[in-house]
């Protein structure tokens, strides 16, 4: 691993709990700079959590998540607001202000912390939106867009105060192969032009193994491999192949938890609770 | 059986205390945001136009006819005693002490209110708040504050309105219909309204209204679930709570107020 001064988020045996459920049980993770670094796992495994725990919305039961070597659970209100100038985040539906057109949408974020003339917004908004290909449709409102479009509306808006850290939360779900295509050459482009550091929560392999420089695998609270895409396809481990190639059973199981098939079938007695009681 | 109603009953309780408490901090919250706001006036105008004025016709309606029953309730019960001079001082002393605070209140509730708590609710569901938060902009001070504020600007005006035009729907039953001398209507509300009692009292009244009703809007939007049936029931809870509120307040507030003339 690369050496501390390399490292802009440093995540150390994070615990997090939501009610009884462990989401994670001891998590270490080092992002990078510069680099786009995946976290992928199953559905459930908590990686918009993580996301989230590292843009400081909510905070772990333990461990420490460092950002540029700023503790952030341990932010006040005004110091946790500063570091999130610094931090764009991609939400998955693109989370666009829905009374306003994609133009406004973009210069939301510059109207509130700058106070540049309206000239000056102007260039920088057609400049962001030209870079992820919309500066067509600056006068559409969300609604009139189509998911990828919103998608890349809202990257145009999170790269709109030009942050060092961009997260993309699920980029490619739900995008057909063209959006799916763009949004893959977005990431990397902006990464690499804009010099930022992304982090990339995902499940789908074949995209983000594509783009992404390391990789995590997360899977019931745990790191359970990590490496380039390349060490992780050949991989030792059952669940990253399972994982990676998508087998319907395996260290994951096809079943949900549940008491024995027989025993339920026969138990006539209608208990319909299954197996989480008893 | 018995410890399970027990643990229910403590679990609703502190829940409910639990509520009280967030709802606490984000009044404070919101009012600590306000002096930045005020240096941003368009923001707050935006928001009186979405609270206020588009209240207003409801408030008109409404107004116009509650003015008007009282004019003919109060005119039948006048004559009897042939005081029917009096129809104004009792149409406008309604008005302006109870009906037009109260009605408006409940009517604002029902229309702003349930319009702020389904907005902020769906803003929350859709992840816009949590969006600007990320883009170091707290929803708190950009989204509920403002609306909060307009929501103090207007009530007090809409309250005001209301009572202006009942006194013009009774003027128009009992002078025009029903045949109520037009000086003494008019003499009479001069004579026996009191501008300190009277008026600033019931201004008084719409602005407490108007503070809690918008902050319970505001709230239950905030701290909805984040799903439809999570925004349709703060929505509906809103205009519940924020009613009785408002009937509650009344009593209270009328008790201190004119209690012990």
């Amino acid at each position: 691993m690369a050496d501390n001064s390399d490292i802009l988020v440093k995540v150390r045996d994070l615990h997090f709990a939501r009610g009884e459920r462990m989401i994670f049980d001891g998590v270490d993770l080092d992002i990078q700079r510069g680099k786009i670094t995946a976290i992928m796992g199953p559905s459930g495994t908590g990686k918009t959590t993580m996301l989230r725990l590292i843009g400081g919305q909510i905070r772990p039961s333990s461990g420490t998540v460092h950002v540029d070597g700023q503790h952030i659970a341990g932010l006040g209100h005004s110091a946790l607001y500063k570091i999130r100038k610094r931090m764009g985040l991609l939400f998955q539906n693109g989370a666009l202000l829905t009374d306003m057109n994609a133009f406004d949408n973009v210069a939301f974020p510059i109207r509130e912390h700058t106070k540049l003339s309206e000239d000056m917004i102007r260039d920088l908004v057609l400049m962001k939106l030209q870079a992820v290909g919309l500066r067509g449709a600056r006068d559409l409102m969300p609604s009139e867009l189509s998911g990828g479009m919103s998608r890349r509306v809202a990257l145009a808006r999170a790269i709109a105060l030009d942050p060092m850290i961009m997260m993309y939360d699920e980029p490619f779900t739900g995008q057909d192969p063209i959006s799916m295509g763009v949004l893959v050459k977005l990431i990397r482009e902006l990464n690499d032009a804009l010099g930022l550091t992304s982090i990339i929560v995902s499940h789908d392999i074949a995209e983000t193994c594509s783009i992404a420089d390391y990789i995590y695998l997360l899977s019931n609270g745990k790191v359970v491999g990590h490496g380039t895409a390349e060490e992780l396809g050949n991989s030792s481990s059952e669940w990253a192949q399972q994982f990676l190639k998508g087998h319907s059973d395996g260290p994951v199981p096809f079943h949900y938890q549940a008491r024995d098939y027989l025993a339920d079938l026969m138990d006539g007695s209608g208990n319909q609770k299954g197996a989480a009681n008893s | 059986m018995k410890l399970d109603s027990l643990r229910k009953f403590g679990r609703s309780g502190l829940s409910f205390f639990e509520r009280l408490g967030r709802g606490n901090i984000l009044f404070v919250n919101i009012l600590m945001g306000i002096p930045a706001l005020l240096l941003r006036p368009g923001l707050i105008i935006q928001q009186v136009f979405s609270v206020g004025v588009l209240s207003l016709l409801i408030i008109f309606v409404s107004g116009l006819f509650v003015g008007m029953v009282l004019g003919l309730q109060g005119y039948n019960t006048l004559v009897d005693f042939g005081a029917e001079e009096s129809l104004g001082v009792v149409v406008a002393l309604s008005l302006v002490r109870e009906l037009g605070p109260v009605v408006a209140g409940l009517l604002f509730a029902g229309r702003a209110g349930s319009a702020l708590t389904a907005e902020i609710g769906l803003m929350k569901a859709t992840e816009q708040l949590s969006a600007m938060e990320m883009m170091a902009i707290d929803p708190v001070r950009r989204v509920l504050a403002p609306r909060f504020l307009a929501g103090f600007i207007s009530m007090p005006l809409l309250a005001a309105i209301f009572s202006a035009i009942g006194v013009l729907g009774g003027y128009f039953v009992g002078v025009n219909l029903l045949g109520v001398d037009e000086g003494a209507y008019w003499s009479q509300i001069q004579a026996k309204v009191d501008f300190d009692d009277d008026i600033l009292n019931g201004v008084i009244k719409s602005i407490v209204f108007g503070v809690v009703i918008t902050w319970i809007a505001v709230f239950e939007g905030y701290d909805a679930t984040p799903t439809s049936e999570g925004v349709s029931r703060a929505t509906t809870r809103t205009v519940v709570h924020s009613s009785l509120a408002v009937l509650g307040l009344d009593f209270i507030l009328t008790a201190l107020m004119f209690g012990e003339s």
